[in-house]
């Protein structure tokens, strides 16, 4: 499946609005072998995109979430100790159990090691990956280039598929250039009116088009106020339900109820506070 | 990756014809000279995409294209309008320069100061400017001779603006610069005493107790590594600040120079963030790329619009949980007051403490009745005033106890 078009439909069918931009990128990413980089706001779709594309190769997903003081030992292996002790303990003046210790049975598999010995290949996202430090980072760039890992008392494991790797980062902090130099770039913004409503259509069941249209041109407006935390595709999406749970068929019919809920979009006390019901009103009153 | 230009190895690349290969040299320097990363892997890369069908559409190689050549937001940003000034020979707004036109021609703007790309290509025009504005202090030459013994310890108190003569800048600068190592010293030393560990490390643990036989009697634990200080300074660059700048930048490349994490941003009527330009290790070099940027705009600041652009597009990036804001201005707001006053509350929540420097401060007379000063004040921890050595030196253990 190389051409952007079929993977932009693939994608949908699995439940992911990709522009066309993002197909590209994706058909790139099978031609060129290279992982991707996401870039984009908090709740913008960055993981969805990984698992839908776990969905469209019919393949698992393996997840590694970044975080402050990740090491090797959570992110590529780990032996068993509490194991290997036990193991030593009971086979106590054995000369064979030097060598069993350090055997595949008391090797735990983390993420990065699962994902280079699936016999298919599997997705890798790695997310977040501005969470970790800058050591590991400089560790997965190894990884990513080789593809082969190296366990002191194993010896070295070579990949049996090469995954599909899909990084993302909120930019907390700044990556190295090298990691960026390695990846393919996307950008993901927020989407526009046209597909956000796609976006609810496909993701919230018993959403009619023309509320779903009403929806995505109010989020719009949301987003031009000035917020502290403008509100997500995924904010959007808990709104669309709430709202069809309401059984709200019309916006303009219920502005009461619409004021309400707007607490699935706005996420601090200071925006909830700006958007007073004149201001919801206003924004209402563009959506036609 | 070196900007060298070499072009990458396409012999294997049968498909490609000599021509277009040539063509895509030529666009990757131009990229390069955008301040594109791009090294000779994504050079092979390209021509495989040209070979494979992508060339067909504009459209879709330009798609194809931006991914693969975009590193960050920036380039991702700029990237449609290189392409189609280089392939489509349109217009590009930006000012970016393609190959073979000569660099840096033209008056440089501001607005071109902040492409990497464009700091080098004009940077040799201005740099005798900020001199002259060193030389001149208005009534400086003769108050700033110090007569007597010690001339270094009396530099200490003399006001930055009084120094006259050259030797006294650059011994300012100097002392300036020493004092951002000794700050850098005193605050990292804090680490060493907390280190206890919190849970066990049973890697380490076993490999310590193999002359044990395996039994483990000598545990290893696992402390959390501890974040050094990050200093993020914002200088004030307008031109009611002049006098002061070009010390303040001096000892901004020392902090950045000695301090493990530190970035620094200028601002006047827009922000510029110049980490980057001032990473130039030789410090000459450094103050004649930022010379430029402090010059800029010499007419008014927008501190609050300033301070909303670096909480907006910045923050997130810069600014952890162990961060010191350090803010050199004399607070003469140009723009909306209230602004500047939401902006340093935007900014109280993210970071651990605020220090404002005014050079002003110490004036005869002075008080803080500027609107700009009057507005933020409530959300700064610190205000001290900076326009001698001795005033920045007494800033240090304040900035230790962080």
């Amino acid at each position: 499946m190389k051409n952007r078009d079929e993977i932009a439909q693939a994608l949908a069918a699995s439940g992911y609005i990709a522009d066309a931009d993002l197909a590209t990128a994706i058909s790139l990413m099978q031609m060129l072998r290279r992982p991707l980089l996401l870039e984009g706001e908090a709740g913008v779709g960055k993981t969805e995109v990984a698992k839908a594309l776990a969905k469209v190769h019919a393949t698992e997903l393996i997840r590694l979430q970044c975080y402050e003081g990740l090491d090797q030992s959570s992110a590529l292996y780990e032996w068993n100790y509490q194991r290997q002790l036990l193991a030593i303990q009971a086979h106590r003046g054995s000369d064979s159990i030097e060598d069993q210790v350090f055997s595949e049975k008391y090797l735990l598999e983390r993420p990065l090691l699962a994902a280079i010995r699936r016999r298919q290949a599997p997705v890798l996202l790695i997310d977040e990956i501005d969470r970790a430090d800058d050591e590991f980072e400089a560790f997965l760039l190894e990884l990513l280039s080789d593809f082969q890992v190296s366990i002191p008392e194993l010896g070295t494991i070579p990949a049996v598929t090469i995954p599909h790797v899909v990084l993302t980062s909120n930019g907390t902090r700044e990556l190295s250039d090298a990691l960026r130099r390695r990846c393919l770039y996307h950008y993901v913004d927020y989407p526009d009116v046209d597909r956000e409503t796609r976006i609810i259509l496909t993701r919230v069941s018993g959403a009619s088009p023309s509320l779903s249209l009403q929806i995505a041109r109010m989020v719009e407006g949301v987003r031009k106020e000035e917020l502290r935390k403008v509100p997500g595709v995924a904010e959007t999406l808990d709104w669309a339900a709430a709202l069809v749970g309401l059984d709200v068929r019309d916006l303009h019919g219920a502005p009461e109820t619409v004021h309400e809920t707007l607490v699935c979009l706005l996420k601090t006390h200071e925006d909830r506070a700006r958007v007073t019901p004149e201001v919801t009103q206003r924004l209402l009153g563009r959506v036609a | 990756m070196s900007c060298c230009g070499s072009s990458p190895d396409y012999d294997d690349l049968n498909a490609v014809s000599r021509l277009v290969s040539a063509r895509l040299t030529a666009f990757l320097r131009t990229l390069r000279d955008a301040g594109f990363r791009v090294g000779l892997a994504e050079g092979q890369d390209a021509a495989t995409l040209l070979s494979s069908g992508y060339a067909a559409r504009p459209g879709l190689l330009r798609a194809a294209f931006k991914h693969l050549f975009s590193a960050r937001k920036s380039d991702w940003d700029k990237f449609d309008g290189l392409f189609d000034a280089f392939w489509l020979g349109k217009r590009v707004r930006s000012r970016s320069r393609t190959v073979g036109s000569t660099p840096g021609a033209g008056n440089p703007s501001l607005k071109s100061f902040q492409d990497r790309s464009a700091e080098q290509g004009g940077g040799q025009l201005l740099t005798d400017q900020l001199c002259s504005s060193d030389d001149a202090p208005e009534g400086g030459s003769g108050e700033g001779r110090m007569e007597g013994s010690s001339r270094a310890e009396n530099l200490a108190e003399v006001d930055f603006r009084k120094l006259g003569d050259p030797d006294q800048v650059a011994q300012a600068h100097e002392a300036a610069a020493q004092l951002a190592k000794a700050m850098r010293t005193r605050l990292t030393r804090r680490d060493l005493a907390r280190r206890r560990g919190y849970r066990l490390d049973l890697r380490r643990t076993i490999h310590r107790n193999i002359s044990h036989g395996g039994v483990p009697i000598s545990l290893v634990k696992r402390r959390r590594k501890h974040k050094p200080l990050r200093l993020i300074v914002l200088l004030d660059a307008s031109g009611s600040m002049s006098m002061y700048t070009s010390v303040f930048l001096r000892f901004i490349h020392g902090v950045l120079d000695q301090f493990r994490e530190a970035e620094a941003f200028l601002f006047h009527t827009r922000l510029a963030y110049v980490s980057d330009a001032l990473k130039e290790k030789d410090a000459g070099r450094a103050l004649d790329r930022l010379s430029i940027m402090a010059q800029g705009a010499g007419g008014g600041t927008r501190i609050g619009e300033s301070l909303q652009t670096f909480n907006r597009w910045h923050a997130s990036r810069v600014i952890h949980s162990r961060s010191c804001v350090m803010i050199v201005s004399d607070g003469y707001e140009t723009g909306d007051a209230a602004l500047l006053g939401r902006e340093m509350a935007a900014m109280r929540r993210r970071c651990r403490r605020i220090v404002w420097l005014n050079p002003m401060m110490a004036w005869e007379g002075y008080a803080p009745e500027a609107r700009g000063i009057k507005a933020a004040l409530p959300h700064v921890d610190l205000y001290a005033p900076a326009n001698s050595l001795q005033s920045l030196r007494a800033l240090e253990p304040y900035l230790a106890k962080l």
